[in-house]
């Protein structure tokens, strides 16, 4: 057994039950591991019309086959549940070091089944799987529950626990690990918390074999060396992590500041990545086996902790008109503590605020606390009324969609298939727009990051503002990663590697036959499996569309002033590329080029 | 004419963040990075007004130029 451990662990919650099952290699091979298996496993035993938070749905942790192998950042994992937030598939991805940890016990991966009658947490040490009893974590914050657990537990374990928002069943609760690490999206932590799953502590002794290693070793060398040399992984990222973005892209006018009504933030440098460094940084922090090392650590009066991240910076600070950094760099805290997922959080804060300046929610229901576009101090106490449920953050920790539709305006979330937006402006990038509408998992990033051409140049420049091509490329970023994902990699190799450089990675650790372009087929497999889930789910292919906003409204100033997103334009060319017919259904022919006509998919049920 | 031209990351080193340059018509963005003794490899990404510029446009009285190195994130 060559990269797989060729094991999963199944635990049923209601019975206490730990049994090991032997991984379908074949299985996995096609859809390569972590966010691809999992889908596969979720689509076989889940009905996707469950509701999200029952007892059940499962939530499945997947490694991929590089995951605590020798290559450049593998040791991701990831959580793959139905979404609670989206309604749609989830799958949240975090580094830290957790996921190797699981590896080296000797597994691929948990599927967790059903609801524990109390809280508990699953303890594991190679052969040794308990369920334990939670009850005085229960309550606790991430820092609190992971210090807990080390005290109890072998050396070295690494620990995966919820926050409060996670227990209090918060749509917007992440999954954290190693304390400041997230698998953040859509709601996962929320889906953990309706099982009574507080955590687990894993610890593990075991070596992950290599199918070849002088091959591996040649292969990896050859890939760190890409990695280094290039400008993004090799200096980039090492310097100033995600958060120097900020300033790039203000500069651009596509930084989206308070929550979409501008694209450009006149103190943007204050919250910059730059500033972070000069002010606050005390040290980076790097993930399992990765030569970036993009973490940032940093400490601001009483509080300190991992990021923030970009992402997070524009969430609490230009997202919410907020310039102070030391608020966003507490928000942050606060997120990493009560486990909430710092896009979602920060850009329901900026939704909250809209509905204040336009009259929606009033003043009798903030309990004298600030909602005001500006005000730092009073985004973090939102956030952590958000994290506990408290006051107006119990309808905070709804995600923006649910609270902006409470006020009858759901049209002023920011948000597509209810999860809210990343950190930029569609209008001023054309393919990344068409990205966020057909994402899988809703509004998202991560899932084709046409910004890496679109913005930073790589691998090519693209005209941000043209269509031509956008299609493609986006249907090739989107196939792409679904397979880095779903190999345990981390994204940002993808700076530096290509598909070529992912088959070769694989082929030598696990004795697979993969190129390039069966590495893009697979993800383009695993993209439409996905597709097919939510299908099922019951999301609308009308689904696949931005904000009003964002469609009709053009960018007030800046260098993107005038812009609109022209989804209708590049909508019907991306179900074409993608094979589908013109209502975003896959068609049978592409099914069976990509291997899974027979697997009773072929005929995806969508009323 | 007068030019912005605003640095970032580690162009800002032993330069700042913003210098302007004032000079007589013909101004390109490739002069302002020899005047300001950066390796011209090591600008990723240049922006004149927010747009993607090139070395050899003329710059007119007024714009904004906006040098990154190398830089990503997500």
């Amino acid at each position: 057994m060559y990269g797989y451990n060729g094991k999963l662990l199944r635990i049923n919650l209601r019975e206490k039950t730990v049994k090991t099952e032997d991984l379908d290699l074949e299985k996995a091979k096609k859809y390569i591991g972590g966010r691809g298996l999992g889908t596969k496993i979720l689509m076989e035993e889940v009905d996707p019309k469950v509701d999200p938070l029952s007892p059940e749905n499962k939530l499945i942790f997947m490694t991929g086959p590089l995951t605590g192998t020798p290559t450049p950042t593998g040791g991701r994992y990831m959580a793959i549940t139905k979404s609670p937030l989206t309604g749609t598939v989830a799958c949240s991805n975090s580094g830290g070091h957790w996921g190797a940890e699981l590896k080296y016990a000797g597994y691929d991966g948990i599927v967790f089944e059903e609801k524990a009658d109390s809280p508990v947490y699953i303890s594991i040490e190679n052969d040794t799987v308990e369920v334990k009893d939670a009850s005085e974590l229960w309550g606790k914050t991430v820092s609190e529950t992971t210090e807990a657990l080390l005290e109890k537990s072998p050396e070295k374990s690494k620990v995966l626990t919820i926050g409060p928002a996670g227990e209090k069943l918060s749509k917007i609760a992440a999954i954290m690990n190693d304390k400041d690490r997230a698998a953040g999206r859509s709601g996962v932590g929320a889906v953990m918390g309706s099982k009574n799953l507080k955590a687990i502590v894993v610890r593990g002794t075991n070596k992950v074999n290599v199918y070849d290693s002088d091959k591996l070793k040649a292969v990896f060398s050859d890939s760190l060396k890409k990695i280094k040399e290039n400008g993004v992984t090799g200096e980039g990222l090492p310097t100033y992590g995600t958060a120097v973005l900020v300033n790039i892209i203000n500069e651009n006018g596509v930084l989206p500041t308070n929550n979409f009504q501008k694209a450009q933030f006149d103190k943007a440098d204050d919250i910059s990545g730059e500033t972070l460094a000069e002010k606050y940084l005390v040290k980076r922090e790097a993930c399992h086996r990765c030569p970036i090392g993009c973490g940032r650590y940093c400490k601001v009066d009483d509080i300190e902790g991992g990021g923030p991240e970009y992402e997070t910076l524009w969430a609490f600070g230009s997202d919410c008109g907020v310039s102070d950094l030391k608020s966003v760099i507490k928000a942050n805290y606060w997120c990493n503590e009560l486990g909430l997922d710092t896009i979602s959080a920060g850009a329901t804060i900026a939704a909250a605020m809209e509905l204040y300046e336009k009259g929606y929610v009033k003043d009798d229901e903030l309990d004298g606390l600030s909602l005001e576009f500006g005000n730092g101090e009073a985004v973090v106490e939102w956030t952590k009324k958000m994290g506990r449920r408290e006051g107006f953050g119990d309808k905070l920790a709804e995600g923006s969609y649910r609270l902006a539709e409470m006020y009858g305006v759901p049209e002023l979330s920011m948000s597509v298939k209810k999860q809210e937006l990343p950190a930029y402006d569609p209008r001023g990038i054309q393919g990344h727009g068409l990205q966020y509408a057909t994402s899988n998992r809703g509004g998202c990033h991560v899932r084709g990051y046409m910004i890496s051409p679109e913005i930073l140049g790589e691998p090519e420049k693209l005209d941000r503002f043209s269509l031509e091509g956008k299609t493609e490329w986006a249907k090739t970023f989107q196939d792409i990663t679904a397979s880095i994902d779903s190999l345990g990699l981390c994204l940002f190799t993808s700076f530096a590697l290509g598909a070529e450089d992912y088959g070769e990675l694989y082929n030598a650790v696990c004795g697979t036959d993969y190129t390039g372009e069966t590495i893009l087929e697979a993800g383009e497999r695993i993209w439409n499996l996905e597709r097919i889930f939510n299908l099922r789910a019951g999301i609308d292919p009308k689904e696949d569309k931005l904000p009003k906003r964002l469609l009709k409204d053009p960018i007030p100033e800046g260098p993107s002033k005038g812009w609109t997103h022209k989804l209708d334009e590049l909508l019907p060319k991306y179900y074409e590329a993608r094979g589908w017919d013109k209502n975003g259904i896959p068609t049978e022919e592409r099914l069976e080029k990509l291997g899974i006509d027979d697997e009773g998919l072929a005929e995806p049920a969508c009323e | 004419m007068k030019i912005e031209v605003r640095l970032f990351a580690t162009l800002r080193k032993g330069r700042g963040k913003k210098v302007y340059i004032e000079e007589d018509e013909g101004l390109t963005p490739k002069d302002i990075i020899d005047q300001l003794k950066i390796d011209e490899k090591d600008v990723s990404i240049l922006l004149v007004n927010g747009r993607d510029g090139k070395l050899d446009t003329v710059l007119k009285d007024g714009d904004i130029v906006s040098l990154f190195p190398p830089v990503g994130g997500g």
